[in-house]
């Protein structure tokens, strides 16, 4: 089974035997493997009925929940890591939902989309329009991406509310990005990973 | 009644009631000597024997879950929709057993049956029953077929209370536990409208404090308005707005015209309490009713169901319905959220219907196909031989 890319990169992230919490766990793709490869037992949270049979039909245990809906029902430290891979831009409020996942896990993986790339940079200045790229596929009145930030911004965020990052990775689609991503991630990276604690 | 029997039925079943005379002591202190248990069974037990499914009945049900009883039958059993060849509780797969429950009034011990030191019905001095009683003397059942571990235990509403109490008294009988539309313990809404039904029932000059059948009569009055108000609470404003709205029976509203007025829906719940009336046992009714506001999941495990939950062995699907106010979506998360503070493997669906508490039995695509997926894995998983090694 392959896995993407992003997912890719955090599975070392994970201790083995350790539990976790996957909020908007999509088809249970992560879940899936973290069992499979490090006896890892947790949870999902999604919302998509879809999605949710995909989990059932996989034997990873999913809760219908709307995570904008809040996460109190969680108790502080409950979860070793509390992961949520491309969903923190769909998210009402989503400086909240770091801060619910660092409550509730000793240490949190986030990834989401770097609105900070060149390519979209370049498409908002040279074409005046909201982009549309194959990582972000939607026109701009119908996206479920609501917050987008840049890698820069992240990285404000996370120092304002005295958050540790751990670890960073950057993923870059094109080859120009790939030989420069470290250098300049918010220019070149399209996908931010960061593995966070307080 | 069916002209041909459809090719996604169990087709014709016949009951079959199963005697034990081993002594059943239940919760209340009282000891039944011996008990009668009247049962159908769907599909066939594999060779391995871990391919057996409980199902466990509501209030008003009974062990007719599924076919017919003869061509002549009207309606096929009370949840056929989703237990037959090819249906989520798939018979090609498992082999399926429901039972009526002692205190019942369709075939098992129960208040019309004789109690053997008068020789007469027990009527009202048949024993108070738990749910725990309901379990233990399904456990013997279990026994009796053989079967040492069920694949699955599923119970929706009251059904769902037995299940989790299986899986609390019996962790190592059952490999998954389904809870549907179902609650660790009333809340005193739950209550009242119980003791609005007793209150219908007992306030008939014909329940007789209980003894109505060496007077050869049925309290029918009291049990139908006992069934009329159970009735609402399983539907939901809008089914019953879509169903019946404001349209007539009879009668009409046109000035100057005196034509006495009856909605539709008064007809309904009329022929729905009287229906029930000519069938169902008034004290059964009590007894039911009774049981399901003692049951309090955690209540000997310090009111805690984390801790009540730890001493589960099975995996856990849990479902709710949007409009099923009776056993509402937030009575569902609660077993969730002990169940996952148990650290125990739970699935849980919120399903969206217009249906009420009644949703779990009526036709749902996306509740068909979770019910179908998740009990495909259960068939396919290694079997509680290997499981319980």
């Amino acid at each position: 089974m392959s896995i993407r890319d992003d997912l890719e990169i955090i599975l070392p992230w994970f201790n083995p035997d350790s539990r976790v919490l996957d909020l908007g766990c999509g088809d249970g793709t992560l879940l899936h493997s973290l069992h499979q490869s490090a006896n890892i037992e947790g949870y999902g949270l999604e919302i998509d009925p879809g999605q949710i049979n995909a989990c059932v039909g996989r034997g990873v245990n999913v809760i219908e929940m709307n995570i904008d809906e809040g996460l109190t029902r969680f108790a502080d430290k409950s979860f070793d890591t509390v992961v949520m891979t491309q969903a923190l831009q769909v998210m009402k409020q989503p400086h909240v939902v770091l801060d619910e996942m660092l409550r509730i896990g000793k240490e949190c993986i986030v990834t989401f989309p770097n609105f900070g790339n060149w390519h979209t940079r370049f498409y908002l200045a040279f074409k005046g329009r909201m982009p549309v790229t194959k990582q972000l596929a939607y026109q701009w009145y119908d996206t479920p991406n609501i917050h987008f930030c840049t890698v820069r911004d992240f990285e404000n965020l996370c120092a304002e509310k005295g958050i540790r990052v751990l670890h960073r990775e950057f993923i870059a689609e094109r080859s120009v990005g790939r030989q420069v991503k470290g250098v300049w991630p918010n220019l070149f990276s399209e996908t931010a990973i960061y593995h966070l604690t307080v | 009644m069916p002209e041909s029997i459809p090719s996604d039925s169990v087709g014709l079943v016949t009951p079959e009631l199963i005697a034990f005379d081993q002594p059943l002591t239940l919760a209340c202190g009282r000891t039944l000597p011996g008990f009668e248990l009247m049962v159908e069974t769907y599909g066939q037990l594999n060779a391995a024997r871990d391919n057996a499914i409980l199902i466990c009945h509501a209030l008003s049900g009974h062990h007719h879950a599924a076919g017919y009883h003869s061509m002549e039958d009207r309606k096929p059993g009370w949840w056929d929709l989703y237990i037959g060849p090819g249906k989520p509780i798939d018979t090609n797969r498992f082999f399926v057993v429901s039972l009526n429950n002692i205190g019942g009034c369709h075939g098992s011990t129960g208040p019309r049956s004789e109690n053997p030191q008068t020789g007469k019905p027990w009527g009202p001095d048949f024993p108070p029953l738990r749910v725990r009683d309901w379990v233990n003397s399904q456990a013997m059942l279990a026994d009796h077929l053989g079967i040492d571990c069920w694949a699955a235990v599923i119970g929706g509403s009251l059904g769902g209370m037995q299940a989790m109490r299986w899986a609390l008294e019996y962790p190592e009988r059952l490999r998954h536990c389904v809870v549907i539309a179902s609650s660790m313990k009333l809340t005193a809404q739950n209550i009242a409208f119980n003791q609005l039904a007793r209150q219908a029932i007992t306030s008939d000059p014909d329940f007789r404090e209980g003894d109505y059948l060496d007077a050869n009569v049925t309290p029918r009055s009291g049990l139908a308005l006992a069934r009329m108000i159970g009735h609402v609470t399983y539907l939901s404003d809008e089914s019953m707005g879509s169903k019946f709205g404001r349209e007539l029976e009879s009668g009409s509203f046109q000035q100057g015209v005196a034509s006495p007025v009856e909605f539709k829906v008064e007809g309904y719940l009329k022929y729905q309490g009287s229906a029930f009336s000519g069938s169902f046992d008034a004290n059964t009714y009590l007894l039911m009713t009774k049981a399901l506001d003692y049951f309090d999941l955690a209540r000997e495990y310090d009111d805690d169901p984390a801790t009540a939950f730890t001493h589960a062995r099975c995996k856990f699907l849990v479902v709710s319905f949007s409009s099923d106010w009776r056993f509402s979506p937030a009575r569902s998360q609660e077993i969730v959220d002990a169940l996952i503070s148990a650290n125990k493997d739970v699935s849980y669906a919120a399903i969206d219907s217009n249906l009420g508490h009644d949703a779990f039995l009526l036709p749902n695509p996306r509740y068909e196909k979770l019910l179908t997926t998740y009990l495909a894995r259960v068939s396919e998983e290694p079997g509680s031989g290997e499981a319980a090694a």
